[in-house]
């Protein structure tokens, strides 16, 4: 017992020498700028509005991150409290969305991933003369659910302007690597896909194991040479698939669903073709400021359809322009 | 007799059920998926198995030493965020974050051998607490760090060649591509095996897994050996941790959930018991080649993906029966030796 934690200490110790020894700074790390903020906005709650945000989100995921960060801002710009809350779970994000009912918000913008598990809690929003907007999913059914707006983007439309495009460039057989088991709208995806060109196959990867999803990709490129595009359902996985494309020595190109740093990084050196950017920030940003818009002004906006946010291509065209943004992380 | 004897001890291995399981499914594979009957297949298969098994070593000599480890899979996650951020945000030698990490991994381990130890709660629910911490702080401080939930990209930073080497590099032979850490996975795996029949430390694991309190009585330093058990799983789990950072640059603060089970798979599927004192290294080894083997050998096959998680869960099963029922054979057999 006492052995041990001498040693432990030891290593301690030895791991601090160490650290002080090599003091030489290195290149590659963060910038060191000042911190400055996004800059001016109001007073929080300066229009007197308090706006619940209720996402589906899974705790760790780059694009709910952005989603947030395009909804502060708005909140930041308007003077809103904004009120968060997130749970993959359908019945968890009814009850959050009737306790924010409970709470007397002035209004609520939520995601309808789940339109059937949520609906009881959007009447009841209704029902309380709150205003509902809805995004990033829930297209078909959000009028029905009785939200105002829709802003987000269509799994289907946008899997099938992926496969218009890689069919004009001669796709016959593109693999559509699905990294979460039943998801619908990554089913959707690859089904849009599909549509556009026949020869499309799926396969299921473990999304949280990137040794897992680059030797899955791999042994699925060995095992059918007549593969020509890779299509990622995120960019975590695109930038594992660039990994097995080189191991396995094949030619398929690769196109992804989904925007950061290295994928941007990447299709500008042109190892990834495309990338189809549903903008997760301008979701964010513009379901705060709609309902903003609706309160103080009774606006509608979309004329009474969803205004889409996607599919927006990113490619070696226009990536000049949208890599600062990327490094912002707010596209 | 003495060769029925013989045969006889074979079959008591742990590891023998899956050794037959292991060959049984590899056959299986070579007839029925054409594109496994590659060398370049062989090596993609150990590669994985190499990413899982270098974990598993560690799971299952804690397993033998009687204990479970929930929190191995996001400890993986944890260790490449730790060398990562570190590293990134003050911008200094990526070997300093290494062993950074290193005596954080550590650390965790005695504190998980520790809190076991001290409070006699089940290993299970002390390492279940440490999972959940590691998951949410992973999250937490990459958000706090980097305003993201992806690390940074730090393959600029000084010291990433010399650790890509040491972690991640790989050489082809003609047409395959071989990875360190299917050197590092043998070489662990031998060592384990050394140390569970060679050493003195070897027979304390067995002893304070079988039967802990005749251990205590017999003089065996039950406390040093679990925390160090421990320990070793955390050891492991960074070094797996150091490669995915070295081969992926960027890492998912998310990402490691769930392989803690596999792990625990690979053990059981390679003949350590669930209650401890009995197992071995190969074993656990021939476990984490079995699920490498089977979760590519189904996209050899070219098969239908949603099945995915069917086949395997089937795989193993059968593993398992299979190990069952060798055992079975051999403690009847030895039964009827002593008659």
């Amino acid at each position: 017992m006492n052995a041990t934690r001498t040693r432990g200490v030891r290593l301690l110790a030895l791991a601090t020498v160490v650290a002080l020894g090599v003091t030489a700074c290195s290149g590659g790390g963060r910038e060191k700028t000042d911190e400055s903020d996004s800059g001016g906005g109001n007073a929080p709650g300066a229009s007197g509005y308090t706006i619940a945000f209720v996402t589906h989100e899974t705790p760790g995921d780059a694009f709910w991150d952005k989603v947030k960060a395009g909804a502060e801002q708005a909140a930041k710009d308007e003077g809103v409290i904004l009120k968060y809350s997130n749970d993959p779970d359908a019945g968890k994000q009814a009850q959050l969305i009737q306790s924010a009912v409970d709470s007397k918000v002035s209004g609520i913008a939520t995601t309808l991933v789940t339109p059937d598990a949520l609906a009881g809690s959007v009447k009841a929003a209704t029902a309380a003369k709150i205003p509902v907007v809805g995004l990033n999913a829930g297209i078909e059914q959000y009028k029905q659910l009785g939200a105002l707006m829709y802003f987000g983007s269509d799994d289907t439309v946008a899997g099938e302007s992926a496969g218009e495009r890689i069919a004009a460039a001669g796709a016959k057989h593109p693999l559509c690597v699905i990294h979460q088991q039943g998801s619908v709208s990554l089913e959707a995806r690859c089904a849009g896909v599909k549509g556009k060109v026949p020869g499309t196959e799926n396969i299921q990867v473990n999304g949280a194991d990137d040794a897992a999803v680059t030797s899955t990709i791999q042994a699925k490129l060995a095992q059918d040479k007549t593969i020509d595009y890779v299509i990622t359902l995120n960019s975590q996985v695109a930038l594992d698939t660039i990994k097995a494309q080189e191991q396995a020595s094949s030619t398929a190109k690769v196109a992804t669903f989904d925007l950061d740093a290295q994928v941007a990084q990447q299709v500008q050196d042109g190892k990834i073709e495309f990338s189809i950017d549903q903008q997760p920030y301008a979701q964010g940003y513009l379901a705060v400021s709609s309902l903003y818009l609706y309160l103080k002004n009774g606006n509608d906006i979309g004329g009474g359809r969803a205004v889409l946010t996607g599919p927006s291509f990113v490619d070696k065209a226009n990536i000049a322009t949208i890599l600062p943004f990327v490094k912002n992380n707010t596209r | 007799m003495s060769s029925r004897a013989l045969s006889t001890r074979f079959l008591a291995r742990p590891e023998v059920g899956a050794l037959v399981a292991a060959v049984v499914i590899f056959l299986f594979f070579l007839i029925v998926a054409p594109a496994f009957r590659t060398p370049q297949s062989l090596f993609t298969v150990l590669y994985q198995a190499s990413t899982i098994g270098i974990v598993a070593v560690g799971v299952g000599l804690l397993m033998i030493g009687g204990e479970f480890d929930l929190s191995a899979g996001v400890m993986v996650t944890t260790a490449g965020l730790v060398a990562s951020q570190f590293c990134w945000w003050f911008g200094v030698n990526l070997w300093i974050g290494a062993l950074l990490s290193l005596a954080f991994c550590l650390g965790v381990g005695f504190l998980n051998g520790w809190l076991v130890m001290r409070t006699g709660i089940p290993s299970f629910l002390i390492t279940l607490g440490t999972f959940f911490v590691l998951q949410g702080a992973n999250l937490g401080v990459t958000k706090l760090v980097t305003g993201s939930v992806t690390s940074p990209d730090i393959s600029q930073i000084a010291g990433w060649d010399s650790l890509g080497a040491v972690f991640s590099s790989s050489f082809r032979a003609g047409d395959s591509t071989i990875w360190i850490t299917v050197f590092w996975w043998v070489l662990f795996v031998a060592l384990a095996a050394w140390i569970l029949t060679r050493t003195r430390t070897g027979n304390w694991v067995y002893a304070v897994g079988g039967a802990p309190d005749s251990a205590r009585a017999v003089g065996v330093p039950v406390v040093r050996t679990k925390i160090g058990l421990f320990m070793a799983v955390s050891f492991l789990a960074w070094f797996a941790g150091m490669h995915t950072l070295f081969r992926f640059n960027t890492l998912q603060a998310g990402n490691g959930v769930g392989n803690e089970f596999l792990y625990i798979i690979a053990a059981v599927v390679g003949g350590t018991l669930l209650t401890g004192g009995f197992g071995n290294a190969a074993g656990v080894a021939i476990g984490a080649f079995i699920f490498g083997m089977t979760s590519l050998g189904i996209v050899y096959a070219g098969w239908d993906p949603n099945w995915f998680k069917a086949f395997l869960g089937v795989m193993l099963l059968l593993a398992v029966l299979v190990n069952l029922y060798v055992k079975r054979v051999a403690t009847s057999r030895r039964s009827s030796d002593d008659l």
